[in-house]
């Protein structure tokens, strides 16, 4: 058992109060005094800033990258323009999903961000499979400022942020430390990941935290952001067993990629998208107040188990529990009504369509 | 009136056979933001470590286990209309149970209030 590693904004979480968990080998934290819930609130009403510079942050490097990135995940990369950001993720041989991550063209090279717990798989794939690229992984720190005052609090110091939309990146100065400002996130708001040298991270951030509509928010948050705005957490909702069809995420594998293949795992994602999986990735609202967690049965009327949550807990804006789950196709129709099989008894659930909470990006 | 604490950071005001039982102040913050409340009903008997509850947080589900055997009396179903009064006050209104103590020799094996104190320390 290793020790678990700690991001250069450690002692700043400590010093503002953060209570600190392992998580994925990183000590990172869970909330603030702020708390859960008032940390989730925070952000869909103001701004809430984010460490997570567990993710890995790798930069891509050499001749036709956008073609061998095409030949280990299903999204075209070859039409993704300078300056555009595309979620994707790399596919199995089975059609499994191995990691979701996101690939923007940053001009001269890819800039890549990855899951924290799946960096080193992830850069030994990208190392064994894109041949003559050369996969560096970075040595910086990586903040999100999600919320709807996000572009205001980040344009005061770079003007160049309000001029982005939403998957577009850029490179800025911000105090004096040279950036990566996408505009994108994992809670549905508006906002930016922002990476950033890790030995200027802490100016930056106690620069950022001077602005009054700003607090710190943890990863708890992050989880009940994502969940009601019904984004999939690798895992959990997505893994090596679960396919992008199932999951539901067709819209990013790009029309030609779907039509013509040549990725792992093309054969069952071809096979899906014409005759529909046999499970889908649904939004699942618990009728009562008990959240329902990962791992709850979800059973048709009659008491026949058609499905699992995946994930679920409390949604402090929906205002009440909220879980996604995998349904058996014929109960996948939202409206359909279930049950779910907590503490032994069963539940009343109905089946939505996500997310739980409108996403509120700038197109 | 006399207090006991229990490992599992639930706090019991004794009077005479019966208990007034909930969780703790430190258990309280510890969990987070209550969202949610399941309890028993009066009537229900329950040996010690039976679990006699669950509380949901923002965070985690956590069971609650008897710390002695008992009867339920009375639950405290405001609970789980208004689950946030158990962050905000779990050592007064926001109660668990009443019960009834099966055998008074099984507070022996409690905390006192010094003894929670150090406990949680």
């Amino acid at each position: 058992m290793t020790e678990p590693r700690k991001t250069p904004l450690f002692d700043l979480h400590v010093e503002l109060g953060g209570k600190m968990v392992d998580f994925a080998g990183w000590m990172m934290p869970v909330n603030y005094a702020l708390g859960v819930a008032g940390e989730h609130k925070q952000v869909r009403e103001k701004a809430g800033l984010f460490d997570v510079s567990h993710m890995g942050q790798v930069e891509l490097r050499g001749e036709n990258i956008a073609e061998k990135l095409e030949t280990i995940a299903p999204s075209s990369f070859t039409k993704l323009p300078d300056g555009k950001a595309r979620y994707t993720f790399f596919t199995n041989p089975e059609g499994g999903i191995m990691d979701d991550l996101i690939v923007s063209n940053a001009g001269d090279h890819f800039f890549v961000v990855v899951n924290a717990s799946m960096r080193d798989q992830d850069i030994g794939h990208m190392r064994a499979n894109l041949d003559g690229i050369d996969v560096v992984e970075l040595d910086r720190a990586l903040i999100a400022i999600q919320g709807p005052a996000a572009e205001t609090i980040v344009s005061a110091v770079a003007p160049v942020a309000a001029d982005l939309k939403f998957m577009e990146t850029t490179v800025a100065d911000l105090f004096g430390a040279e950036c990566r400002i996408s505009r994108l996130g994992y809670t549905g708001e508006d906002g930016y990941e922002i990476s950033i040298p890790a030995d200027r991270v802490v100016d930056v951030t106690r620069e950022f935290l001077k602005h009054d509509d700003l607090e710190m928010a943890g990863l708890g948050a992050r989880d009940s952001l994502r969940l009601e705005a019904g984004l999939c957490l690798y895992g959990n909702d997505i893994d090596n067993s679960t396919s992008p069809v199932e999951a539901q995420l067709n819209w990013a594998m790009q029309k030609a990629r779907r039509e013509n293949g040549g990725f792992p795992g093309a054969e069952r994602i071809q096979r899906e998208l014409a005759e529909g999986p046999t499970r889908k990735l649904c939004g699942i609202k618990p009728e009562g107040r008990a959240p329902a967690r990962r791992g709850v049965e979800v059973a048709d009327k009659n008491g026949n188990v058609i499905g699992s949550i995946s994930s679920g807990g409390f949604g402090p804006t929906y205002g009440g529990p909220v879980s996604m789950g995998y349904i058996a196709t014929e109960f996948a129709e939202p409206g359909t009504e279930v049950d779910l099989l907590i503490r032994g008894k069963a539940m009343p659930a109905t089946i939505i369509k996500l997310p739980f909470v409108q996403q509120n990006y700038k197109r | 009136m006399t207090t006991y604490y229990s490992e599992e950071h639930e706090w019991l005001e004794i009077d005479g056979g019966t208990a007034t039982l909930g969780i703790t102040k430190h258990a309280a913050e510890a969990l987070g933001e209550v969202v949610f409340v399941e309890l028993k009903e009066a009537g229900d008997t329950f040996d010690k470590d039976d679990e006699i509850g669950v509380v949901e947080s923002v965070k985690a589900a956590s069971e609650l286990y008897a710390p002695l055997a008992g009867e339920i009396l009375e639950a405290n179903t405001a609970l789980e209309d208004n689950p946030g009064s158990v962050n905000e006050d779990p050592e007064g209104n926001a109660w668990f149970y009443k019960i009834k103590i099966d055998d008074l020799g099984e507070l022996e094996a409690l905390m006192d209030e010094s003894g929670y104190k150090a406990f949680i320390v």
